[in-house]
């Protein structure tokens, strides 16, 4: 039998938006010993309801335990490895980098003009240049960026959706009444 | 009518037909304690170290299949429960654990006893709650019992702010269905899953049945009968799984794995069809995966999805409720006899019968197997047995065969030295009619004796046995076998525990020779209230068979057969 395949697996995950989850989602793939490349979670349209999305180096029998364990945890609502279908997914990079000459100004330009990538913000001294890109293009301009001279750097990490109908939803509403007053909690 | 929360989580717990807690005050939880006086429906007992009251829930709810409940403190108290909860984690055990916590204003400052006990217990619960509102608390009183007895049990957590316990409102029970679109647990196998099962276990030539702790929890000993009658088809049994099968039952080979019977391990080894039931391939019980069942295909039943394709590779999975899904396969299974592997397997067994320690003179030394022999026989193998980890405990399982499930009470998967006193205590607490004996070793015994002062101060009926051999049993014998016999801190210093029990007001005998077991055995039947007897049995005995950890499970270490000595 041949060694099976690890590769990068997108796995999209609807929480409820409780205090916590982002802790036993975290937890689960530590102990379980599954290896998180990048973990991004935010708001969806339905007011209680979370969408996380987790990239992990795994086996597709490991993206399948994966997607059995996070089943697991009670606050989970509904989980699919995405990247088994056909799917979109961006990663959004902030890369702020040296402009202090001509030189790195126009190198800078030039690059954004062959990436999908924009210079949001320019001083005398430094450059915030955003691109928003699949995960390897942006980790391609990086590259590109490194010799004009990276001073800081922040990735969302990925997020993906299933093309065409094939919807991940919920139209779960919490059963306890939100008490009045109390501070909505966010991760 | 308002309402403490104090007094509202009460109410919860006498409509989940709660009529008892095992538990230990503190300051964070005292508005609890303070709110029973008004509930004298609900009993209460007094434990000594809240591992104790966690143990005790077990013990309860392993004897009864009802959810068992543990009370402690915030900080230290709460802790205090952490071994008792992964203990119920491992072996899927339904408990509700209720901890005090400080009030909501000091959460996160490090207030006196303040401890995150719901990010300690996250993993080692099968849910938790830190309630933050009165509002929620019936709420989630009601879905952590749902959560705690449904699909595969586990325990659960409730954390209450003591400003929580004393807030008032009114209380409205919320009836109808529980809502958690998260946790839907499968009950029946899909078809085709069925269809397939059914034809692999139609054309099987030396089928076997692994029967797991899913049996007993799903009440599907009666199935499980039938299917294994149906088609003639022998029964190995996990440690969990002993009395899911009535072991006296032609078909039920008894344990399998590190220390099961030697017949029942080759049977596996041998085997073209494994059919898994409520068992989660525990590397106990598999030894080396590699080597695993080579010859077999296997179908595996669990209601927990995430146990299939986890450790062995099957060719059917199927999730759902065990005694569910037998149902299902039932009318598709054909009769069958498979005359020639039951003859192969009882030649194994007979071999076996001939290296058993049981079987031979020992020349009047006390052999701890002959303890639990003694006693299955004294009692008919009828009694309730809690034990504690390590040689006793697999003697048990060897030497003691259980009729129904339900019975053994035993930590399996997490191994919890300190188990049996306290589980017993709960279980006859369940079952207070059944004769319920903890079984110990001179180990374990000590670390959790303490709740003799709880069985004492209940005039609990139960009987304790302290099986002593001086050591760490296990351990010594692990270091005999892989060390070269260096008995690194496993020699014990003992005390006398006959007159420790009766410092404890508990009448108690100690037994050095074989011809004075039943006597013994039968003065602690014959007290009302707690009994102790201490077995002084051989020092540097070991459990034979034994695979060794991670061993390919047909390499048993054997006793030899009396002629080979």
């Amino acid at each position: 039998m041949a060694e099976p395949v690890s590769k990068n697996h997108i796995v999209s995950a609807l929480v409820e938006n409780k205090p916590g989850v982002l802790n036993r989602v975290a937890s689960l793939f530590r102990r379980r010993n599954f290896n998180i490349n990048s973990l991004t979670v935010g708001r969806t349209h339905r007011p209680h309801i979370s969408r996380m999305t987790i990239t992990v180096d795994a086996t597709r029998q490991d993206a399948r335990r994966i997607q059995a364990n996070l089943y697991k945890l009670i606050n989970v609502i509904r989980v699919e490895v995405v990247s088994n279908e056909p799917h979109v997914s961006r990663d959004l990079a902030l890369i702020k980098v040296r402009s202090d000459d001509a030189d790195s100004r126009n190198q800078l330009t030039e690059l954004c003009e062959r990436f999908p990538a924009r210079i949001v913000d320019i001083g005398p001294k430094v450059a915030i240049v955003e691109i928003t890109a699949q995960e390897d293009l942006v980790q391609a301009f990086i590259n590109a960026v490194e010799p004009i001279g990276i001073v800081e750097m922040v990735r969302t990490g990925v997020v993906a959706m299933g093309r065409g109908v094939r919807i991940l939803d919920t139209d779960y509403e919490p059963a306890v009444p939100q008490p009045s007053g109390s501070i909505q909690h966010v991760y | 009518m308002i309402l403490t929360g104090a007094e509202i989580m009460l109410e919860c717990l006498l409509r989940e037909g709660v009529d008892i807690m095992f538990g230990y005050p503190g300051g964070a939880i005292l508005p609890f304690y303070d709110a029973m006086s008004k509930y004298p429906q609900i009993k209460h007992v007094l434990v000594r170290h809240e591992q104790g009251a966690c143990h005790m829930a077990d013990g309860y709810a392993r004897a009864t299949g009802k959810v068992g409940v543990a009370v402690a403190t915030s900080g230290p108290g709460a802790t205090n429960l952490v071994t008792g909860i992964a203990t119920a984690m491992m072996d899927s055990s339904p408990i509700v654990c209720i901890t005090g916590q400080v009030p909501r204003s000091v959460i996160g400052s490090d207030a006196f006893q303040e401890t995150d006990v719901t990010g300690i217990t996250l993993p080692i619960t099968k849910h938790n709650y830190l309630v933050s509102d009165i509002s929620e608390l019936a709420y989630v009183m009601r879905e952590a019992f749902y959560i705690a007895r449904s699909g595969r049990p586990g325990p659960v957590l409730i954390d209450v702010p003591k400003d929580v316990q004393n807030q008032k409102t009114e209380f409205v029970y919320p009836e109808g269905p529980i809502r958690l679109p998260g946790y839907v647990p499968p009950s029946s196998g899909v078809e085709n899953d069925i269809q397939a099962a059914v034809e692999l276990i139609n054309q099987a030539e030396r089928p076997i049945i692994l029967a797991g702790a899913g049996i007993g929890k799903s009440g599907a000993s009666e199935a499980l009968r039938a299917l294994a009658e149906k088609a003639q088809i022998p029964v190995a049994l996990t440690l969990l799984g002993k009395g899911g099968m009535s072991e006296n039952h032609p078909l039920t080979l008894g344990m399998m794995g590190m220390h099961g019977e030697a017949a029942v391990n080759y049977a596996i080894q041998e085997a073209d069809l494994l059919i898994a039931l409520g068992m989660r391939f525990d590397d106990r019980v598999t030894g080396n995966l590699k080597t695993y069942a080579p010859k077999a295909k296997k179908i595996h039943v669990d209601i927990d999805p995430s146990e299939i394709n986890k450790n062995v590779r099957v060719n059917v999975g199927i999730a759902g409720d065990v005694k569910t899904v037998i149902e299902q396969l039932l009318p598709g299974v054909k009769e069958n006899s498979h005359p020639a592997w039951l003859n192969t397997i009882r030649d194994w067994q007979e071999d076996s019968d001939e290296r058993d320690i049981i079987n031979r003179d020992t020349g009047g030394r006390l052999l701890a197997a002959q303890v639990i022999h003694d006693l299955w026989q004294i009692t008919g193998g009828n009694a309730i047995t809690a034990t504690d980890v390590g040689q006793h405990q697999m003697l048990e399982a060897q030497y003691y065969p259980h009729l129904r499930p339900q019975t053994l009470i035993t930590s399996g998967g997490l191994g919890t030295m300190g188990f049996g006193l306290p589980a017993a205590i709960g279980a006859k607490f369940g079952r207070p009619n059944e004769e319920v004996w903890a079984i110990a070793g001179d180990g374990g015994f000590q670390m959790t004796m303490c709740e003799l002062a709880t069985a004492a101060q209940e005039g609990l009926d139960i009987n304790i046995a302290v099986v002593n051999n001086g050591f760490l049993g296990m351990v010594r014998q692990w270091q005999e076998l892989f060390h070269e016999s260096r008995y690194n801190s496993t020699p014990m210093f003992n005390p006398d525990f006959v007159r420790l029990a009766e410092a404890f007001g508990i009448p108690a005998r100690r037994v050095t020779k074989r011809e004075e077991v039943a006597d013994a055995v039968n003065f602690a039947r014959s007290i009302q209230g707690p009994a102790l007897i201490e077995f002084v049995v051989e020092k540097e005995d070991m459990v034979y068979p034994m695979v060794p950890a991670g061993g390919d499970l047909h390499a048993m270490i054997r006793r030899p057969k009396p002629n080979e000595e």
